[in-house]
């Protein structure tokens, strides 16, 4: 038990706990957005995936992280597109859609992984790092939380740019306004619709972000379904958080923490199967939803289309 | 048959058939995409899922958990409530089922042996769905969400009772023990096909009767179309979402139960077949409507045995199978939607 406390241990704790940490974050804040507006995004994770593939593929070829990055952001905008026109333009079912886009990235991207990437199993070299000066020095969370690829401030920065957006913007009031009551959005003569497609769209962008995070610096490399469940608990996070990003982000290494636990264990030499700590973040959800039942807030008009006159 | 009743008839069937070839075509353009040839893909599926014999025969085994599952699937939708967490529920009732089956009939009898572990699948089924239905029904928590974390949870569960208190020492990967053959499901006549298809059958037709004829599904109904119109009259909404779940999970509870007993006598670790998010696009597809989804479930079966043929033999993986029900709900909901702005401009 002693070698679980050991500052190696720790350290290594805290890095994965990271790792894990900010596909979530990233997916969390963009799902946050679309909830905000009145759209539950159901294919959170099949924009995760996508953005994964396209990420990693993006990444592999051009040899850079960061257009991988961006490139998986795009691609997730790209799946988002679906989304935007079968429910924000054509009310169809978000559900449905939801499903249907996960389902469909599954296929399409291990397709796609079985005909390219199947016989060969590329892998990226190890990201770069960015030491914060003085900050990296410190003792068990140094190396761990201040000795990271630019990525990860990046997306740690965004959660408070959100707050600032939500809180400050005029974009901010609208996102609200078309979840909240998207008659008066519509009063004020701003588009509902237009909201939500922008809404969307960023959710599509920030998951594909997430999941190129999870393939290119967190993996190094592509697996079919590697998402694993993570967009759906990123849409959790972004309910729990009741609209808030720093929730979300609090959130995001708390779960990061329970999926970085089953390495973590491993190295220490404790011999649990990882089916049990692969439980843990899903038991922690179901925790959480019990004991914060009435606390969890969606907007009013979540999952419902907007039609214009009607009552 | 009158001539309307006829064109509606006519147009309800191409609103459904209209979207499947869309997929297939579609699907089509995907494989050539890919370097394959979509007519030996498809030709090739149809020969091994349909026109063979066994490959006939191996289709039908398919449908009974993916008929049971539609079953509960049509009670849950039907009353408004998404279970999305029937992997977990089938899966759980199918591991404890595996691991109940091979004791009890070395103490009884086949036949209450197997009674019993038809119970014991339903009740393991709906007591997985208990947390969901609770948080709903008291807080008004999204189920979507409930429901698929307790799926991811099942799942892992199930693969720890396989690894741990269920495992059979004998063999050398991690699986239960193995329910000889002679005890599991007859068959029907000659052929390969359990007689498990006769309860999922049953369990489709009875739903059917159920949500259109009794009492107890006009409630549910009424939950589904309108909540607060059910509570102005007088409905108990708790204890319907209650029952509603329990349904549609012990339902998907029995699929397991019929899964293990007819068909694979054991389940090894990390098996999960991932059958409920596949039958959902189905359900919706078939309107909630009992005699559709029989269709459509068979006619998926024959996808997935023939595409695992296909698979093995023309080197199209079986994801391929994923990408096509995407699709189909994709063109299910681009139909519908052109179909509804036809009747608005028609002023029907």
């Amino acid at each position: 038990m002693e070698a679980l406390f050991t500052e190696t241990f720790i350290a290594a704790f805290i890095f994965g706990a990271v790792t894990a940490g900010i596909p979530l974050l990233l997916a969390g804040l963009g799902e946050q957005v679309s909830e905000k507006a009145g759209v539950l995004n159901i294919g959170l994770e099949g924009m995760m995936l996508v953005g994964a593939y396209v990420g990693f593929v993006v990444a592999y070829l051009a040899d850079s992280f960061f257009l991988g990055f961006l490139a998986g952001g795009l691609a997730g905008l790209a799946t988002a597109l679906i989304m935007v026109l079968l429910c924000v333009y054509w009310s169809m079912n978000q559900i449905v859609v939801g499903i249907a886009i996960t389902l469909g990235a599954e296929g399409l991207t291990a397709l796609h992984h079985h005909f390219q990437f199947a016989r060969s199993y590329p892998r990226l070299p190890k990201a770069e790092t960015l030491a914060i000066p003085g900050l990296s020095e410190l003792p068990y969370v140094g190396e761990a939380l201040f000795h990271r690829n630019g990525l990860v401030y990046l997306a740690i920065a965004l959660a408070f740019g959100l707050l600032w957006v939500f809180r400050r913007s005029q974009f901010g009031l609208n996102l609200q306004a078309a979840g909240d009551k998207p008659a008066a959005l519509d009063a004020a003569g701003v588009s509902v619709k237009g909201t939500r497609s922008a809404a969307v769209l960023i959710t599509g962008f920030l998951a594909g972000t997430g999941g190129a995070y999870m393939s290119t610096v967190g993996a190094g490399l592509f697996l079919p379904f590697m998402t694993g469940g993570a967009g759906f608990i990123a849409i959790v996070l972004a309910m729990l958080a009741r609209g808030h990003p720093l929730w979300v982000l609090f959130g995001a290494f708390l779960f990061g923490a329970s999926l970085a636990l089953t390495t973590a264990l491993q190295v220490a030499g404790i011999n649990i199967p990882t089916d049990v700590i692969q439980m843990l973040p899903f038991a922690m959800v179901i925790l959480v939803l019990i004991v914060f039942a009435r606390h969890s807030y969606l907007p009013p008009a979540l999952g419902l289309p907007y039609h214009r006159g009607e009552r | 048959m009158t001539g309307r009743q006829l064109q509606s008839l006519l147009g309800g069937l191409a609103r459904v058939l209209l979207p499947v070839a869309l997929a297939l075509i579609a699907g089509a353009v995907l494989l050539l995409l890919l370097g394959k040839d979509p007519l030996a893909y498809y030709g090739y599926v149809i020969k091994r899922g349909l026109l063979s014999p066994t490959g006939l025969q191996a289709s039908i085994t398919r449908t009974i958990p993916l008929l049971t599952i539609a079953a509960g699937l049509i009670v849950a939708f039907r009353a408004g409530l998404w279970n999305l967490g029937v992997d977990g529920q089938f899966l759980l009732a199918a591991v404890c089922v595996a691991a109940l089956a091979p004791a009890l009939v070395t103490v009884m009898p086949v036949l209450p042996a197997i009674l019993i572990c038809f119970v014991v699948a339903f009740a393991v089924g709906a007591l997985w769905s208990l947390i969901p239905a609770l948080l709903k029904a008291r807080h008004g928590i999204n189920e979507i969400i409930s429901t698929l974390m307790m799926s991811f949870l099942g799942v892992s569960l199930a693969n720890v009772l396989i690894k741990i208190p269920f495992n059979d020492p004998t063999t050398t990967v991690p699986q239960t023990a193995t329910l000889p053959v002679e005890d599991r499901l007859l068959r029907l006549g000659d052929t390969t096909i359990p007689c498990g298809i006769l309860i999922a059958l049953a369990a489709v037709l009875l739903v059917h009767v159920m949500m259109e004829r009794t009492s107890l599904g006009m409630k549910l109904q009424i939950v589904g179309a309108n909540p607060r119109a059910a509570r102005h009259a007088g409905l108990n909404l708790q204890r319907l979402t209650v029952v509603a779940f329990a349904l549609s999970a012990g339902l998907a509870g029995l699929a397991g139960a019929l899964d293990v007993l007819g068909v694979h006598g054991t389940i090894r670790a990390d098996w999960n077949p991932a059958y409920g998010i596949l039958v959902i696009p189905l359900v919706f597809l078939a309107r909630f409507n009992g005699y559709a989804v029989i269709a459509f479930v068979f006619f998926f079966a024959v996808l997935m045995i023939g595409g695992e043929s296909a698979a093995r033999r023309l080197g199209v993986p079986n994801f391929f199978v994923l990408v096509l029900v995407a699709l189909l709900m994709i063109f299910f909901a681009v139909t519908e939607y052109l179909d509804q702005r036809r009747r608005s401009r028609l002023g029907v």
